[in-house]
């Protein structure tokens, strides 16, 4: 399977995705930089984490412009998988391939830490791999507080496309387990064909035993899984 | 500046001495320029000059086989095998953050990064040592919520992780806080880079941030004066941050550097351009013309202004004529501004050409090496007072639990989640022991090695002595390094002091260099960079003497790394080293009785050399556990730090002649606690027998809910762990 990871000037989580796949899926794997439009080489485009163009506008408001942005988006319209990690999330918010907004965390601060997940669907492409209830998988980001109107968050439920949710550890969704203000505690959401995943939680970050945690890996192994399996 | 004004009557207001004006007009064989004044006033500055301390430095050891870079250059380099070298640095953004929090703390972080990839390296890790004022003040909270602030908006927008750091409060610095920070990075030995030009007809290049009038004088008016009532008014010389442009910087840079075009890299730093310039030519011994009003320029400035200016993100690269396309090319592609402002020249003239008229003509060493002073130095009085105090007579509460509640919960020893949760402490993938452990622990990619990274430093240890609290905050940081399983191999440090015009003061500086000094010696450890940071006073009244050590240590196989928390049911606890009765300078005798006095632990270097091998070969052996440092607090908050840690209990039986509290709350130096099977309690003690003077005692076993020692504490791990975790929030709420 081949990967493309997309390099936005202020990406940072770009070298993390890229040695994951390669290091650990033992993928296929390229960096596209932002201005390339021809997507056609891969099986599945990663828009990694970051600070695009600093956040200085809002964030992933100028990243939504750049020209491999139009290739993504008629990439997502032909079935490709696409993942949006926590700034790829935003952009893909911004460009209107997924629902919704990010806003600043309500508690008004950066919050680096690890939280647990409860998965809400084994069934798409990024959870078929998932065999527990619960993933503990870390976050870092300022706006990651989701919202969008009633009818959307209706629409997202009722189509089983929320996949995560901020909850405690034994799979309640609490308040308390809510660490950025998001609606209904969404962490995860897809598109309608399932095929594009945006996400501010970082699996890349766990998916080595050195690292502490592997959970993220069942994410990266669904979307392989996935892929072999012939879609 | 005031242009219309001679230089006879302006050098004062430039911070110079009408000696240094003298000496200039003797260097020069005339007087200088309107411009000319404006570089020297800030390359002769303290904080540029390092006129001061210049001297005193030279006493710390810096050499070692495996150094490849020591003083001198933009960070230290050590070979750590494999091809495989690290850069580290640390440096004090103290008087900016006083005045603004967050882009004085920002810019500090910005400055520290980038002396790290302009040594050719990529920067893995920030650390940041703070220091600020009593937390029932208004003013620190909001200085505590900037700094943090400022170092998160920075740093994570690099991608770089803050890793580690160190946090305390005390009233000492109420107006003046310490914001020091340092930076880590890694590269392949041939990479290596130095800010220096070689060879006349070189290009000189500038890229990146155009030039404005922020940070004017931050080296002079900022960095090398006290705090008074005007301090207010010096918020414009503070830089404004911009790190989207860093991370750029570093991208673009590397990559010039892998592509082997460049002869020289320099960042601009404290006094901006002029710096940069004539750092780069005095180092390769030639000269430079440059073209002033080729500067990319914000807005309308006059040369005086742009050859001082501090604005960020900036970076001068040398390289030979032929490549200078080459470079401008990698730069454009980044979308960073580059423009060739001047070219290598024959001799050691650093000149500079305005509209093609000359306004500068100065020899480049004279500006780099600025003077250099012998200080008066003499003991301070306050030294009898607080070392004459009687502690024999303090009297302990009866009820132990109530004081190690109080201290966990203490603002010096409660948890630093709230602050390095705000920091991204993961991407780049190699952070393998968080924050909030003895050192952070780095794998080095593709070498099964790591890196453990730690920062210490006591302020009030220094203050009742900064001889043995110099040494203290060397041996600490080494132990932390060796508590994580690494061997410590060398370390920077920033050395905070008030004014150094004051022979008090000097006094403090000198003693504290000289106790780091004979510490380094005794652990074979070189000091490959610093900082010094003087003049940290308001209305007269200094911080306490604060050297902050930032160590590095080699985990040759990263698998055997160890942690502090405590790991199974009946592993044995046991303490290496020797408890004495040493509450001077506690945090027991500050939170609990309110007092700063008495007599710093004492250190004994042989000892410590001593403890410090047996636990490192316990640990090689592979037998160890886990592994926790005795610092702050003492005994008690080591032992509930590593069962907190794991959630693991633990009962100790314990034999002493010691009062309780002095037991339990002693900082005693040159201890560790370590756990390990009972089976492996010979193995130890046949390590400590072949050093001498390591005591082995076997304190108690882990188990159950509850630390429990003697009858003194019996303490419910979960309640006293949310008390301790929530404490510093809780205040700040």
């Amino acid at each position: 399977m081949r990967f493309g990871v997309v390099v936005f000037p202020g990406s940072n989580c770009d070298a993390d995705c890229y040695y994951v796949i390669k290091e650990v899926l033992a993928q296929e794997v390229y960096y596209v930089w932002h201005q390339e439009t021809d997507l056609s080489p891969y099986d599945c485009v990663v828009l990694p984490g970051g600070f695009s163009y600093g956040d200085y506008l809002r964030c992933g408001a100028i990243a939504r412009f750049s020209p491999v942005m139009e290739s993504v988006r008629g990439f997502a319209a032909a079935g490709g998988l696409v993942i949006g990690i926590c700034n790829g999330f935003q952009i893909l918010a911004e460009a209107g391939l997924l629902p919704g907004a990010l806003l600043r965390n309500t508690t008004l601060r950066f919050i680096c830490r690890y939280v647990d997940l409860r998965v809400e669907n084994t069934g798409t492409p990024w959870t078929n791999s998932v065999d527990r209830k619960v993933l503990r998988i870390p976050i870092a980001h300022n706006e990651g507080n989701f919202v969008a109107d009633e009818e959307t968050l209706d629409r997202l439920n009722r189509e089983g496309r929320v996949l995560l949710r901020y909850s405690d550890p034994e799979g309640n969704i609490t308040a308390e387990a809510n660490p950025n203000g998001a609606a209904q505690n969404i962490a995860g959401i897809a598109s309608e064909n399932f095929n594009v995943l945006g996400l501010m939680p970082h699996p890349e970050r766990c998916s080595e035993d050195i690292l502490g945690h592997t959970d993220g890996l069942t994410i990266w192994r669904s979307v392989v899984n996935h892929f072999e399996r012939g879609n | 500046m005031e242009a219309a004004k001679p230089v006879s009557e302006l050098y004062a207001d430039l911070g110079l001495t009408s000696s240094e004006f003298e000496d200039i007009k003797r260097v020069l064989g005339r007087e200088p320029s309107a411009v000319e004044l404006g570089m020297f006033s800030l390359m002769w500055s303290e904080h540029c000059s390092y006129k001061s301390s210049k001297e005193a430095l030279k006493m710390l050891p810096t050499q070692g086989p495996w150094v490849l870079q020591g003083p001198g250059e933009n960070a230290g380099i050590i070979d750590i095998g494999d091809g495989l070298a690290v850069a580290f640095k640390m440096e004090s953004h103290n008087h900016p953050s006083a005045v603004e929090p967050y882009q004085g703390a920002a810019t500090g972080i910005g400055g520290i990064v980038r002396d790290i990839f302009t040594m050719g390296a990529r920067p893995i890790a920030c650390l940041d040592p703070l220091r600020f004022g009593s937390l029932d003040k208004q003013r620190t909270r909001f200085l505590l919520g900037g700094v943090v602030a400022g170092i998160a908006g920075y740093g994570n927008c690099l991608g770089i992780p803050t890793v580690a750091g160190d946090l305390y409060f005390d009233a000492c610095y109420d107006e003046n806080p310490l914001i020091n920070v340092m930076c880590v990075g890694i590269m392949p030995v041939r990479r290596i880079i130095k800010g220096a030009a070689a060879t006349p007809g070189e290009a000189v290049i500038l890229f990146r941030n155009r030039t404005g009038r922020d940070g004017i004088g931050g080296a002079s008016v900022l960095a090398s004066q006290e705090f008074d009532e005007t301090s207010e008014a010096k918020r414009p010389s503070v830089q404004v941050g911009d790190p989207f442009t860093e991370k750029l910087l570093i991208e673009a840079s590397l990559e010039m550097l892998d592509a082997g075009l460049l002869v020289g890299l320099s960042d601009l730093g404290a006094a901006g351009i002029s710096c940069a310039l004539s750092e780069t030519a005095a180092k390769g011994g030639v000269g430079m013309a440059v073209h002033a009003d080729r500067v990319p320029l914000r807005e309308d400035m006059e040369p005086f202004e742009i050859m001082i200016s501090e604005s960020q993100e900036r970076m001068l690269a040398v390289c030979e004529p032929a490549k200078a396309a080459a470079v401008i090319e990698i730069c454009e592609r980044w979308g960073l501004k580059a423009t060739q402002i001047g070219e290598v020249i024959p001799g050691d003239k650093l000149e500079i050409y305005w509209k093609g008229e000359k306004v500068v003509d100065v020899p480049a060493s004279s500006l780099a090496d600025g003077p250099v002073y012998s200080r008066e130095s003499a003991r301070p009085q306050y030294l009898d007072r607080v070392a004459a105090a009687d502690l024999s007579t303090v009297e302990h509460p009866s009820d132990l639990n109530d004081v190690l509640m109080r201290l966990v919960a203490s603002p010096n020893l409660c948890s630093r989640h709230w602050v390095w949760e705000q920091y991204d402490h993961m991407v780049q993938l190699n952070t393998v022991v968080y924050p909030g452990s003895d050192a952070a622990v780095l794998r080095v990619k593709g070498t099964g090695k790591g890196l453990a990274l730690s920062v210490d430093g006591n302020g009030r240890y220094c203050y009742l002595d900064p001889y043995t609290g110099a040494q203290i905050a060397v041996v600490e940081a080494a132990r932390n390094v060796i508590a994580s399983g690494a061997v410590p191999a060398a370390i920077t440090n920033c050395l905070n002091f008030g004014n150094p015009e004051r022979p008090d003061i000097f006094w403090q500086f000198i003693r504290a260099v000289e106790g780091m000094s004979d510490a380094c010696r005794a652990l074979d450890l070189p000091v490959v960079s610093g900082n010094v940071s003087f003049y940290n006073e308001s209305f007269g009244e200094a911080i306490h003497p604060t050297p902050v050590i930032g160590m590095v240590g080699v985990l040759p196989d990263i698998e055997k790394r160890v942690g502090i928390g405590f790991q199974s049911q009946d592993d044995l606890i046991v303490l290496l080293g020797e408890t004495l009765p040493e509450l001077g300078g506690s945090e027991y005798l500050k939170v609990i009785h309110g007092l700063t006095e008495g007599r710093p632990p004492g250190v004994d270097l042989a000892k410590e050399r001593a403890v410090q091998a047996v636990c490192r070969e316990a640990i090689e052996q592979g037998f160890i556990l886990s592994a926790h440092d005795c610092s702050e607090g003492g005994l008690a908050v080591t032992l509930i730090d590593s069962c907190w840690a794991t959630g693991l209990g633990a009962t100790l039986r314990v034999e002493t002649d010691l009062a309780p509290a002095e037991w339990m709350f002693s900082e005693s130096q040159s201890r560790f606690v370590v756990t390990l099977k009972k089976m492996d309690l010979p193995r130890l003690q046949e390590i400590a027998r072949a050093q001498v003077g390591v005591p082995v005692e076997v304190l108690g076993w882990v188990g159950g809910k509850h630390l429990v020692i003697n009858d003194w504490i019996a303490m419910h791990l979960e309640k006293s762990r949310e008390a301790w975790r929530t404490a510093l929030e809780n205040i700040l709420a």
